[in-house]
């Protein structure tokens, strides 16, 4: 409304300031009167049955309160139904402490309270486990002929199986001009933001409880710990003000709310758990995948097949499914189709959403195996995306609301230079250098969750908003903020965000890229609700302008409201709320999709990247040099905090190629390199020069805010091209990730 | 001496802490039961300590050892670092910069600028391995628990030796420094309840043979208080290459530290060291012998890595490095020749 825009502005991180000088306060930093500290204990086995625990010697430890296992656990409403969240697949949800089964190598088993936190550590080294250890099954290459189909549940609706084969494929494929039939195989990776999961529980007393939770979601964890606890839903409040970080590991209750929330009600005492590093290894994680792609085009390069089967890992009470397999039929156009994703249970904990789940393994399979198309065809990589480029959804036969994929192509292929590539495999070099060029197409789903939002003029003037969303550090507060102040036409330090709370208006769990669609859309229309209010309440104000003026007939600028017609004649918001007695003038509303509407559509990002690799002729060392990456997301909001979102994922990119993998020992059943210094992540010294073009797209169908999220689209695009760009310069196709540098001499 | 007992009411591991303010307080502070371990940076006891695999119940703290602290060049051109000096006051210092840039950049090739700014010279060559099963408590490790055998030789082994292995341990000594100090033929002086000794570098790390626990010859209670370093210390023709999984902070997969004195293209002396190849800073004086008097170019230097790792044995995961070392070594070579082009990180130039 106002005329100089907010929205669209590089506004700095409004919580900045806080996050880098320590203010910030994230959930194991709440005290306390009297804090009790919980360590758990973790089952150093993998498969099997608790025989005897003894606690003699914990329990004689000065400062130990209480030790917690599934013999003394308080009893609890286990049943399924009760027992879950959100965002939980088909099965059985895992209940820690529940009975004397082992499930996964790492599982809670114990939980010990005690005055201070290296006390209650300590007493785990003195806690002296029987078991009874069986036979078990952690890798996936060994189990493939146990591959089934998932389970159905309540997530299918977001996460659906993929669609029944059209056409022939099996005919179509083995009859076609040019096909390529390749292999992928994906390790498993751990989400590992730098804050540990922790929980701080305050018990109210009156049957209250306040939780500071790691949570990407406070209204799921709130929901969780009232059903589990028998607990009214008002007596429960979670809250989650700063998250360091999360990935997709916050999107469910990790198992130390629930120890903490346990310890907390049986004590009646306030109560902190917090993970430790090697902790962070024993939950949900990105399953390792084997995918076997088979695409055919015709000689022209006009794709005629896509074949995509997908071996993913699922724990043995589970049925995680990442949609993974039918992503090249949402870019390509094919009349021949053949989808499947298979579920390989295993002993391991269920596997979780991490930053563009599927998406990002299917699209390194996907864009290599175009990559390997071209090159058969003699076809430009880039020609070939062109050729097939469909600017509606092959696989809904829909139109997309917006897609500027196209200008994304073009945009970041002329910034990179992509003309001064020579086709031939190796055929570039700086010293003893090859170089390589490669290419990659991203897509990621446009999701918006249905969000209320309280907005109210306090009567400093000021607009308060309030919504139970967390920030994950993407800059939900800062664009919320910004949002918000041009529906007022306030200056930013006029708006008041709040959230990361359960107890303010309903938001789902931050994930999907969908917080800015989903609260931002609840912002505007809490806006114009309150608008109306405000304008009818100027009205009634004594001999006012204001009367019987339609909310349309004025504008929202600098604190005041001002006749559209006549701009010398303002009413100040201050006086607005003076004249209501000084109470806020407030409004509740909800935002939704347009379920209806969009039925007719298709929603997505695009994205495309352009990766220069240098790989070293003998040693096969790999940098990545540069990379551009062009973006169509709608509209950006806050370009500063988009760029940063797409270049965390760009370099994630580069991690999940290069370097990031947790490695099981088959034969102990556990991940050997649980730390940070042996998972391996990229340092400064490991990233080039990163550029990220906001490709324009304008999209009036979509939302009220033309937004599309932009949490993961830069990381979707980014494994193949660096794939692409390394076969280039060494005409080495490594299919399994990461590529490690002796593969490539 | 300051001494104070750390106790939580008796409930963690106890230990007594002291703080020693000279050699001779150091020596008689420590237990001769071997129950005494000294701390220096403590960037490795930490962890270890952390993880369980370590827990000594008595610490002294050997920081405030002013004679452990000097750099400094003795009359006979043979330079002296003390063993409480840090790695990266070492690495910078002018004099090893100017006469030993193989050992400054190899230090610099390690860890981070913050472990390396609190890491001590001593401490670093009585670093651990980073085997991932030697860390891991609940699991078994002959370097760990002799006996219970060695999940690294059948399990994920990418890290580890292909030289000097026993059918005990396959472990490789992680520094980056030692290998430099090795090609140096470095000599470690040590003082204990018997007297100083001097210990050649060759001699002072072990191969894991049926003793995977030891890792050196460092007898119980003894001190190390410096490393000499000859004078000679291939300042004109040297270099240092590391080849890891990320460009920094990551151990060495393969290592090479290479010195030459040329004639011309001819080569009067070599010296060449591998990292990350065995259980200790590997050297053949039998390839060096090879080496002189040749030429100094790609073949010959193949010739070379051909007679180090003749007797080189992979274990699935590792097998690579067999085939890395060979190149790493020719590369390295030619690296030496124009030390100049040398990358930080020690990365592959040339
Ligand atoms: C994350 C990480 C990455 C690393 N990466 C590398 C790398 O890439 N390359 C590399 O070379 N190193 C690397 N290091 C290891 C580092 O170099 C060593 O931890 C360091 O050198 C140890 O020195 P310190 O003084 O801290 O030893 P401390 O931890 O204090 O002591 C280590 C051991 O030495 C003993 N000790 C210390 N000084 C003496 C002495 N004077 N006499 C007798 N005993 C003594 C102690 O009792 C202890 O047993 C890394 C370490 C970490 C934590
Ligand atoms: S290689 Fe050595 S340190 Fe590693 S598990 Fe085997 S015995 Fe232990």
């Amino acid at each position: 409304m106002g005329i100089d825009k907010i929205v669209g502005k590089p506004i700095s991180r409004l919580e900045g300031r806080e996050k880098v000088t320590g203010m910030a306060k994230y959930a194991a930093e709440y005290q306390a009167d009297n804090l009790l500290h919980g360590y758990v204990v973790s089952s150093p086995i993998t498969k099997g049955r608790i025989i005897d625990i003894d606690i003699t010697k914990v329990i004689d430890i000065p400062g130990v309160v209480e030790v917690i296992s599934h013999k003394n656990r308080p009893k609890l409403a286990w049943f399924d139904l009760q027992y879950t969240d959100m965002d939980a697949p088909p099965g059985t949800v895992f209940k820690p402490l529940y009975d004397e089964n082992i499930l996964y190598n790492g599982q809670p088993i114990a939980l010990i309270i005690a005055k201070d936190f290296e006390t209650a550590r300590y007493g785990s080294t003195q806690i002296i486990f029987k078991f009874e250890e069986q036979d078990f099954q952690t890798v996936l290459k060994d189990n493939l002929t146990r591959a089934r189909p998932a389970k159905k549940g309540f997530a299918t609706a977001l996460k659906p199986p993929p669609p029944p084969p059209t056409g022939d494929f099996e005919n179509a494929f083995e009859n076609a001009a040019i096909k390529v039939e390749s292999e992928f195989q994906h390790g498993t990776e751990h989400h590992n933001p730098i804050e540990l999961f922790a929980t701080t529980t305050i018990f109210e007393g009156n049957g209250k409880l306040t939780i500071y939770d790691k949570t990407q979601g406070t209204i799921n964890n709130q929901l969780f710990v009232a059903n589990l606890f028998g607990l009214r839903y008002k007596d429960v409040r979670v809250l989650a003000p700063f998250v360091g970080g999360a990935f997709g590991s916050g999107l469910r209750p990790q198992y130390q709310l629930f120890l903490c929330v346990m310890a907390a009600l049986h004590l009646k005492r306030n109560v902190r758990v917090v993970l430790d590093r090697k902790q962070m290894f024993s939950f949900s994680h990105r399953p390792p995948a084997i995918q076997k792609l088979r695409f055919a085009s015709d000689i022209n390069g006009r794709i005629t097949a896509l074949g995509h089967e997908v071996f993913a890992e699922t724990s043995n009470f589970e049925d995680y499914t990442e949609p993974t397999a039918s992503w090249s039929h949402r870019l390509y156009a094919a009349p021949n189709t053949l989808f499947e994703h298979h579920l390989i249970p295993l002993d391991v904990y269920t596997p979780m959403d991490m930053r563009a789940p599927g998406g990002s393994t299917a699209l390194h399979a996907i864009e290599c195996t175009m990559d390997e198309l071209s090159y058969k065809l003699k076809i430009d990589p880039l020609d070939l995306r062109l050729i097939n480029y469909s600017d509606m959804d092959p696989s809904a036969e829909k139109p997309y609301t917006s897609k500027a994929l196209r200008a994304c192509y073009l945009e970041a292929a002329e910034k990179f230079g992509w003309d001064k590539r020579s086709p031939e495999p190796g055929s570039m070099a700086r010293g003893n250098k090859l170089v390589g060029y490669g290419m990659a197409t991203g897509i990621w789903d446009a999701f918006q969750f249905p969000a209320r939002v309280e907005a109210m003029i306090s009567a400093d003037g000021k607009l308060i908003l309030n919504n139970a969303t967390t920030d994950i550090g993407t800059g939900t507060l800062t664009i919320m903020t910004q949002i918000a102040a041009d529906e007022l036409g306030l200056n930013i330090a006029d708006v008041d965000f709040r959230y990361g709370d359960s107890k303010k208006p309903f938001s789902m769990f931050q994930g999907g890229s969908a917080t800015t669609s989903s609260t931002g859309v609840a912002i505007v229309i809490a806006a114009r609700a309150l608008r109306k209010k405000l304008v009818r309440k100027a009205g009634e104000m004594k001999d006012s302008p204001f009367k019987n003026v339609a909310a349309e007939q004025v504008v929202f600028k600098g604190g005041n409201l001002l006749l559209k017609e006549d701009m010398k004649t303002f009413i100040s918001l201050k006086e607005i709320i003076a004249f209501n007695a000084g109470r806020p003038i407030k409004t509740t509303n909800m935002g939704k999709p347009h379920v209806l509407k969009l039925r007719k559509y298709s929603l997505a990002t695009h994205s495309a990247s352009f990766v220069e690799v240098e790989v070293d002729k003998d040693l096969g060392v790999v940098t990545v040099t540069r990379a551009v990456t062009a973006v169509a997301a709608g509209k950006i909001i806050n370009p500063k905090t988009a760029r940063s979102q797409i270049l965390g994922s760009m370099i994630w990119g580069i991690s999940k190629t290069l370097h990031e993998e947790t490695i099981m020992d088959a034969r102990l059943g556990k991940y050997i390199n649980a730390n940070l210094g042996e998972y391996h992540i990229p340092v400064h010294a490991d990233i080039g020069e990163l550029e990220v073009i906001f490709t324009e797209e304008k999209d009036d169908l979509i939302n009220e805010i033309g937004t599309k999220g932009v949490g993961e689209i830069g990381l979707v695009a980014m494994p193949a091209a660096i794939s692409n760009a390394i076969y280039h310069a060494t005409g080495k196709r490594i299919n399994k990730l990461p590529i490690h540098f002796d593969e490539l001499f | 001496m300051r001494s104070c007992r750390l106790r939580m009411e008796a409930a963690m591991n106890s230990f007594e802490y002291k703080q020693a303010k000279d050699i001779p307080e150091a020596l008689s502070l420590a237990r001769a039961d071997g129950t005494t371990t000294f701390v220096a940076g403590g960037t490795n006891l930490l962890d270890l300590w952390k993880y369980n695999i370590t827990n000594p119940s008595q610490l002294i703290d050997i920081n405030h050892l002013t004679e452990l602290s000097e750099i400094r060049l003795l009359e006979d051109g043979v330079l002296m670092i003390g063993a409480g000096v840090r790695n990266a006051e070492t690495a910078y210092h002018p004099i090893v910069e100017q006469n030993y840039p193989l050992l400054s950049r190899a230090i610099l090739a390690g860890a981070s600028p913050q472990i390396r700014n609190m890491a001590t010279n001593g401490g670093n060559l009585l670093q651990r391995t980073r085997c991932y099963y030697f860390y891991d408590h609940e699991v078994p490790c002959n370097k760990r628990i002799p006996g219970s055998g060695c999940p690294a030789m059948s399990g994920y082994n990418r890290m580890h030796a292909i030289l000097g292995t026993s059918e005990h341990c396959i472990a490789v000594f992680p520094s980056d420094m030692c290998v430099a100090l090795a090609a140096l033929d470095a000599v470690v002086n040590v003082t204990g309840p018997e007297g100083n000794r001097s210990i050649a570098f060759a001699d002072f790390h072990r191969l894991p043979g049926d003793t995977p626990h030891l890792d050196n010859n460092l007898k119980e209670g003894e001190l190390i208080t410096a490393i000499k370093v000859p004078e000679k210390g291939f300042a004109t023709n040297y270099a240092y290459l590391k080849l890891r999984d990320r460009h920094s902070y990551a151990f060495a997969l393969v290592s090479v530290a290479t010195g030459l004195a040329l004639d011309g293209n001819r080569i009067l002396e070599a010296r060449i060291a591998l990292g990350g190849v065995a259980h200790k800073p590997w050297r053949s004086l039998s390839a060096e012998a090879f080496l002189k008097g040749r030429e100094a170019n790609a073949e010959n230097f193949a010739g070379a890595a051909d007679l180090i790792l003749k007797e080189a044995k992979g274990f699935g995961h590792n097998d690579f490095k067999i085939k890395l070392a060979k190149k790493a070594i020719i590369r390295n070579g030619l690296m030496a020749l124009k030390p100049e082009s040398q990358l930080p990180g020690a990365q592959p130039s040339a």
